[in-house]
């Protein structure tokens, strides 16, 4: 008899968590995970796999923990992924692998996200399983960026034997994994371990490294380096250009967020950089980088922390359960409500003029356009507003590197297949390439480039796919 | 890996203002005047910008000028000696000045200010300008990079508030006069406090005179990501890290800029005064 629902996982309860930066989800005990391998049908279709933008077999995996070979779990996992603690808590996967899994169809789908955690978590605690790195080819790449994209492209072509220097430009390896999402869903702890993970395998991780600047991507591939990734991502903030976007008190989500992630400024003063979270906040957009802001303000004790979001509950884009776990600590979702105008008194922000909206007809997303109702506009105080509405490819690379073609929006231009570029040598992917997506989407773009780059180092000199 | 940044010279200018020169091989040999480095002292440190004031490609060092007016720069001043290291230095950041043969050039600085200008001047006189400086210090105790600026112009006018050295005043003072003058002056580079460049766009926008200005404002990654050093430049906003730091002075919203230069005023009071509790713990067991 197949339990109907997924095994449950402890959470901290909303009264301590909205108090703390600690992890949210607790994991799940061996016990537990077994029980939710149990559920697996190991159907012989595995419509997950295929919904699994790295393909790891997720059937393999679950099959080792249902008869309790953890470190055989970890291993078959690993074979894909090379950072399965991130992704087992931070990859949509609703929409990813349990949302085709086949006991979804009548049930609750596999908890497959959590089991993934599960294995990350089992092996930390564990001996960590080094994946084999094959015989030194002599070649050498150059990676662009630590962040989703690159740290896999660097992970995959290391384990086939290239040399691999990844060039970061702030002070810690991750990217967004390190400013961007708070400790709360991800521990950095975690991803310093995968971090050193890689670096164990004999990734070379440069950090402080301004490439476009200190060194251009020409520079690279004349002096070291035989091919180059570029994984740079969607670093550049949106604004929303509206008045009063300048007002103090009205934060990016970049920087309200690596203020508190990156540069730990929820401990200020012992951390040097300080934050500000007035009494009210309100936070503009829907995707997981708002939640994640709404959540940080409320816990740097914001007593009211509010969403505002254009198009309705149906269209946020965030992770269903960063939703769920929003509205648990109080975020007050503001929908099919749009800032007109930020307000301010001496310099400082007072309010948010907004308007509200109505659904109209669909748009070019096949979504159904957000449309303001005349004569609706209405004033909400705050002291402090976050703009969450996305982010745009981060310039550096894109603008220093000569003949490197890109689109109108300033992204790389590169085959989805491949990474390959209009230079060659120069490979591409991550958020750079698609624009904002998610980090298992980065992830997939840097395994895919790295098969292509490690084709392109094999063919020879000036060879061409 | 993490390249180690050590501090190969230290000199005390004022007793605020100290001058490092430190190790960062690969930064030296790119930097161009005007553009800035960011540094972290240590691991619980924040990231502060601080403009570029020389290099030298051989020695595979970088200058600055730091003036102690924070928690982090007033650390730096009291912790970090000759041998010592900062643990983060990324850089050349910013768009590097234009320099190119204007003509006759003025080039204002205060204070601080004085010391990433220096490099400019020189470069505008490599490029076969008339270098004009206008220079202005508190008072004669402080002159930093006075005998260097001088080098590096034509004529130099040195202002103090309290007369203590050279004409009483202000730097606007002989910058009005200059342009009133007459004399044909086809740009200026004003860097100094905000309210200084403030006064000098004004002046020189009244004679319609091309002006350079370098913003320091709130910054965190220094490469575009943040936004926080967004500042209005005729109607747009733009970022000083990636756009700037060099703006129009005619077309910056000054007002707007010193706002949000001073939105942590408190945070900032709060960390210098538990440092300096902490420090006079130490020195009293």
């Amino acid at each position: 008899m197949i339990r109907e629902t997924q095994v449950p996982m402890r959470e901290q309860s909303v009264a301590d968590r909205v108090r703390n930066f600690n992890e949210v989800p607790l994991g799940y005990s061996e016990d537990e995970a077994v029980s939710e391998a149990e559920r697996c049908l190991q159907c012989p279709t595995a419509p997950c796999v295929a919904g699994c933008p790295v393909g790891i077999d997720i059937p393999g995996f679950i099959e080792h923990l249902k008869n309790r070979r953890f470190g055989d779990a970890v291993a078959r996992l690993k074979e894909a992924n090379a950072l399965p603690a991130v992704c087992g808590r931070v990859c949509p996967q609703e929409s990813q692998c349990q949302g085709v899994c086949t006991l979804g169809i009548r049930f609750e789908p596999v908890a497959i996200g959590r089991l993934e955690r599960f294995c990350a978590d089992w092996e930390s605690r564990h001996e960590a399983c080094c994946p084999e790195v094959a015989a030194e080819t002599g070649k050498r790449v150059a990676v662009i960026g630590a962040g989703p994209a690159g740290l896999t492209a660097a992970g995959e072509l290391r384990r086939l034997g290239h040399a691999v220097t990844v060039f970061e430009l702030l002070h810690v390896a991750g990217g967004v994994l390190m400013y961007g999402i708070p400790e709360f869903r991800l521990p950095k702890a975690i991803v310093a371990g995968e971090i050193d993970a890689l670096c164990a395998m004999g990734v070379r991780i440069e950090v402080n490294q301004v490439i476009g600047q200190v060194r251009t991507v020409e520079d690279l591939l004349k002096d070291d380096f035989d091919a180059v990734f570029v994984g740079t991502g969607a670093g550049l903030p949106r604004f929303l250009g509206i008045p009063g976007e300048s007002l103090n008190g009205v934060y990016s989500a970049n920087e309200f967020l690596t203020r508190a992630n990156l540069m730990r400024a929820y401990r200020f003063p012992e951390f040097d950089t300080p934050i500000k979270v007035g009494r009210r906040t309100v936070t503009v957009g829907g995707g997981n980088v708002a939640m994640d802001s709404s959540r940080t303000a409320r816990r740097l004790g914001a007593e009211t922390s509010m969403i505002v979001y254009r198009r309705s509950e149906e269209e946020l884009p965030a992770r269903a359960e960063e939703v769920h776990h929003a509205k648990e600590e109080g975020i007050d979702f503001r929908l099919l409500t749009n800032p007109i105008e930020f307000l301010g008194e001496a310099g400082r922000l007072i309010g948010v003029r907004c308007i509200r909206m109505e659904l109209g007809e669909p748009d070019d997303s096949g979504r159904r356009r957000p449309v303001p109702i005349e004569g609706s506009e209405h004033d909400i105080e705050a002291e402090t507003a976050i703009i969450a509405v996305g982010n745009g490819p981060h310039p550096l690379v894109p603008q220093t590197t000569a003949g490197l073609e890109l689109t109108r929006w300033g992204n790389i231009v590169a085959d989805p297949e491949t990474g390959r570029t209009s230079l060659p040598g120069v490979f591409a992917g991550g958020d750079i390439v698609t624009g904002a997506a998610t980090v298992i989407q980065a992830m997939g773009a840097g395994k895919r480039a790295a098969s292509a780059i490690d084709r392109y180092l094999k063919a020879g000199e000036g060879a061409t796919e | 890996m993490r390249r180690v940044y050590r501090i190969l010279a230290k000199r005390t200018l004022s007793p605020e203002i100290r001058e490092y020169v430190i190790e960062a091989a690969a930064v030296a040999r790119v930097a161009r005047p005007g553009q800035f480095i960011v540094l972290r002292l240590h691991e619980l440190g924040e990231r502060i910008p601080l403009t570029i004031v020389d290099t030298d490609p051989d020695v595979g060092s970088v200058t600055l000028v730091v003036q102690e007016v924070g928690k982090t720069t007033r650390e730096m001043g009291d912790r970090f000696h000759e041998g010592d290291s900062v643990l983060d230095f990324a850089g050349p950041l910013g768009r590097p000045s234009e320099i190119e043969n204007y003509g006759t050039v003025v080039c204002v600085g205060g204070g601080v200010g004085i010391a990433p200008l220096y490099p400019i001047a020189r470069a505008l006189g490599q490029a076969g300008n008339t270098v004009i400086g206008i220079v202005g210090y508190r008072s004669r105790d402080v002159m930093l990079y006075h005998d260097e600026f001088a080098a590096a112009c034509d004529e130099l006018i040195v202002m103090t508030n309290d007369g203590s050295y050279g004409a009483k005043g202000f730097v606007s003072d002989p910058l009005r006069e200059l342009l009133e003058s007459g004399r044909p002056i086809a740009h200026v580079w004003a860097i100094g406090p905000a309210i200084m460049m403030k006064v000098c766009s004004e002046i020189t926008k009244e004679f319609d005179v091309p002006t350079t200005v370098s913003l320091n404002s709130v910054m965190i990654d220094g490469t575009g990501m943040c936004g926080g050093c967004r500042v209005d430049v005729g109607g747009t906003p733009q970022f000083a890290c990636v756009d700037g730091p060099e703006f129009d002075g005619h077309k910056v919203d000054f007002d707007l800029l010193i706002a949000r230069q001073g939105y942590y005023a408190e945070e900032e009071a709060c960390s210098l005064d538990r440092y300096l509790a902490t420090s006079a713990e130490k020195e009293t067991p």
